[in-house]
């Protein structure tokens, strides 16, 4: 059974003794026993410092400035250094996003799931594994026996999130934090992980705070939602008065972001009417992978097999799949990137030559690739000046008054101010970043950019806006887009057309007219329903379902 | 800049002045035993005392300012500026051209360092211009080492390849992209490796293979009064206060030259 939980007037400062900033804003809420708090807002907002901050924890450089925090009886923040270890892993656990990097590779998983529960001398280590092992099986872990025994590489990454759960579970916590505890999963995996959750949580009448970006995820797993945006609190309600009827703005702007909407090239009836003339980009049979090649010219690891595309000028076509199903191979391979072991690709009708080296000027500039991670994308030592400059300089020789004009319009047509233009990419948020990682493929006025996962890395209100662009431009420009996600939401909203694959084969094509349609493959349809949906009771209506 | 950076500034400042200018403004020669004791103390005739043979101290660092700044810090660009080459060539290249390289630098390495330079001296004479591409053929794996493990970091980042898919040549990719996030560590490398040079020359001198007496290299003059140390005379003290401020200096300088804040290092 959890505890009640009581935070009054918490606010937590970061930065220098002279030079502090609040990053945490006189936040003031109450969570009943077994009751599921969730914490939402966008990164920065503060939600995961708030939720350490619950086990009386502060990031280096950050500081609890005033505000208390009572757990049952105890005042969590007037706790010594010894009253603080006695409570965080025997009171109140931690379930961070990435279980990965949370394990210690070279140790058992049983080693490390029973470890809280013999530092806090919670039980003997018989006692111990008989009760992890309990909790293997409550959360729907495969061989629940013997899991314990491997090592966490030899798991799923979903199974390690689950691991990680048992851990945090074995001391009998009055207090759980989940920290994005389901974000860096696929799909599938994310809807087990959330049901397994679920069932501990409502079972052990645990109480719980869920640390999410996730809207959709949210709403099946809390009972109230507190949103937070630059550290202050936005909205606190239970979960279906947040999802029916929100009341600041923010949250109304949070719940838009995280609705399905069609974004239509309009005008363009391209996928209709472009049937008849030559498709803009045909791969036919293409296989392509990584390493050596064997006498076969075969790579070592063949990561594509037999792919064929067709997309026409100015459709946009999605590919969607789960991390290692070849999406982001398939783009490097149409960039020239990796070279094809086998079939060939068409532009216009023409061949194009597999590699970069083979490939004109002019065949660079009609393909250009956009990658997910605006940070690694942008150069940090270049102004975003000179970004936008490179590619106008060298595929159309442009300078002086001409080469200021086009910079600007570029940076007009992705909404960014010309102030902008002077600053290095430190000085961007994610969101700016990526439009200028947009606008610098714009620059070489391409027909056909390759979109890889462009709003993964980003909230959802900034990703969505991002969506609105990149529809935009298609729309004023009649670019076409290849879309690669492991997002069915995302893909659904900008795409004509969804490609899915799955360990590195096409499996099948939908088009935008049949995506409500079915029948269509098993592994679409699993896809398709395992992409949370924005109100209550969807996670419980998949379980019934299954 | 930071005072600290403009005192390095002030000290380097002061040494390339001593090395240009100094033996000419002392009008005391180096050579002269004249009549004073050996490891004379600090006196209004030799402010720096004199040194084993009897003489003046002053005018032996001095002109000892000119081989260890010289040498030492012409040695140091260029075995940092070839092996950063090099090693952006590595990094920028088809696979083979690394592996080339890098084995090729690897080979270098095993030759002994002292060894090696004793090969160059014997085939070619101890002169001054032969001394500093020795020390900098010396340095230069060291260098090539830390600069290819930076590039090719840099060099798997999107944004090279974002330039690569530009079809941006080889030059544009190594001196645009890559040069200029990797020129901080190099920096603060050259500032180590500037040290590591002048206890090169010391120890080549040592061996009779750096500057030959009578002319004397700060490390050398460490070496040559030694025996004063027990006593504690301004003949060992003297020289070594020179390296000292003249490593500080240079470290002190490119710890804080200007740009470095400002590009948000963390």
């Amino acid at each position: 059974m959890g505890a009640q939980v009581q935070v009054q007037g918490l606010r937590i400062v970061a930065g220098a003794r002279h030079a502090e900033q609040t990053i945490v804003h006189d936040l003031s809420f109450a969570i009943a026993p077994g009751e599921v708090l969730a914490l939402i807002g966008e990164s920065g907002s503060g939600k995961t410092t708030t939720a350490l901050a619950m086990m009386g924890y502060a990031r280096t450089g950050c500081r609890i400035a005033a505000g208390s925090v009572r757990i049952g009886d105890t005042e969590v923040l007037a706790l010594d250094a010894a009253g603080q270890r006695a409570l965080r892993g025997r009171r109140v656990s931690y379930i961070a996003q990435s279980a990965a990097a949370s394990f210690n590779p070279s140790r058992t998983i049983m080693d490390q799931v029973v470890e809280p529960a013999l530092i806090h001398a919670t039980a003997t280590r018989p006692e111990a594994e008989a009760k992890a092992v309990a909790l293997f099986r409550e959360l729907a872990l495969p061989s629940p026996d013997t899991i314990g025994a491997r090592y966490p590489h030899q798991v799923s990454g979903g199974q390690l999130q689950r691991l990680m759960a048992a851990m945090a579970l074995i001391t009998d916590p009055e207090l759980v934090i989940l920290d994005e505890p389901t974000t860096a999963l696929d799909v599938t995996t994310q809807i087990d992980v959330l049901r397994a959750f679920r069932r501990v949580v409502r079972e052990r009448r645990t109480t719980a705070v869920y640390v999410s970006h996730d809207l959709a995820v949210v709403a099946q797993m809390a009972d109230h939602i507190l949103v937070l945006r630059d550290g202050q609190m936005r909205e606190l309600g239970a979960t279906p008065q947040i999802l029916a009827a929100p009341a600041h703005d923010y949250t109304q702007s949070l719940l838009a972001a995280a609705r399905p909407k069609v974004r239509e090239a309009g005008t363009t009836s391209a996928a209709t009417a472009a049937t008849a003339e030559t498709p803009l980009l045909e791969v036919r049979q293409l296989s392509a992978g990584y390493g050596p090649r064997d006498k076969h010219g075969q790579p070592k690891a063949l990561i594509l097999e037999d792919i064929n595309l067709k997309l026409y000028r100015g459709q946009a076509i999605g590919v969607i799949g789960e991390s290692g199903s070849g999406k982001t191979t398939l783009a490097r391979a149409i960039a020239g990137l990796i070279p094809p072991c086998r079939g060939e690709m068409l532009f216009d009708g023409q061949p194009m030559p597999p590699t970069l080296e083979q490939r004109s000027k002019e065949e660079l500039r009609r393909v250009q690739i956009v990658f997910q991670m605006a940070d690694t994308a942008l150069n940090p030592s270049q102004t975003i000046e000179r970004i936008l400059a490179r590619p106008l300089q060298f595929y159309r020789g442009l300078s002086g008054q001409a080469l200021q004009r086009r910079i600007r319009e570029l940076l007009d047509l992705v909404k960014l101010p010309a102030t902008v233009a002077g600053r290095l990419p430190g000085g961007l948020s994610g969101g700016q970043k990526q439009r200028v990682n947009l606008a610098r493929a714009l620059a070489a006025e391409p027909e056909l950019i390759l979109c890889d996962e462009v709003t993964s890395a980003l909230d959802t209100v900034v990703g969505a806006a991002v969506l609105d662009l990149i529809a935009e431009l298609r729309r004023e420009l009649g670019l076409s887009y290849l879309f690669i996600s492991h997002d069915l939401h995302t893909v659904r909203s900008v795409c004509d057309e969804i490609v899915v694959m799955q360990h590195g084969r096409k499996l099948a094509q939908v088009a935008r007219a049949d995506y409500e349609r079915g029948p269509h493959h098993p592994y679409y349809e699993l896809l398709a329903r395992s992409v949370p949906e924005l109100r209550q009771g969807w996670l419980d209506e998949q379980a019934a379902a299954a | 800049m930071p005072w600290p950076g403009l005192l390095g500034l002030a000290i380097l400042l002061g040494w390339l002045l001593v090395t240009a200018f100094g033996p000419a403004l002392l009008g005391q020669d180096g050579a002269d035993m004249g009549n004073a004791d050996v490891f004379a103390p600090m006196s209004a005739q030799h402010w720096l005392g004199t040194d084993y043979l009897g003489r003046d101290m002053l005018a032996r660092v001095v002109q000892g300012a000119r081989y260890t700044v010289g040498i030492a810090l012409l040695a140091t660009l260029l075995a940092s500026s070839v092996g950063t080459l090099l090693a952006l060539l590595a990094a920028a290249s088809a696979p083979w051209v690394d592996a080339l390289l890098s084995r090729g630098i690897d080979t270098m390495t095993s030759i002994p360092s002292k060894m090696l330079a004793l090969i160059i001296v014997a085939a070619f004479g101890s002169t001054l211009p032969m001394l500093i591409p020795t020390a900098a053929l010396i340095y230069v794996p060291g260098a090539f080492r830390i600069a290819r493990s930076l590039a090719v970091n840099i060099n798997a980042m999107d944004y090279v390849t974002v330039a690569r898919t530009r079809g941006e040549g080889r030059l544009y990719i190594m001196l645009h992209e890559i040069l200029p996030n990797i020129v901080n560590p190099m920096l603060a490398d050259l500032g180590l490796r500037f040290v590591y040079v002048v206890l090169l020359l010391a120890s080549l001198s040592f061996l009779g293979l750096g500057v030959q007496p009578p002319d004397a290299d700060w490390g050398s003059l460490v070496r040559e009064n030694i025996g004063a140390l027990a006593n504690g005379s301004a003949a060992i003290i003297a020289p070594a206060l020179a390296i000292a401020s003249l490593t500080i200096a240079v470290n002190l300088l490119i710890d804080n030259l200007p740009g470095r804040a400002a590009r948000g290092e963390h």
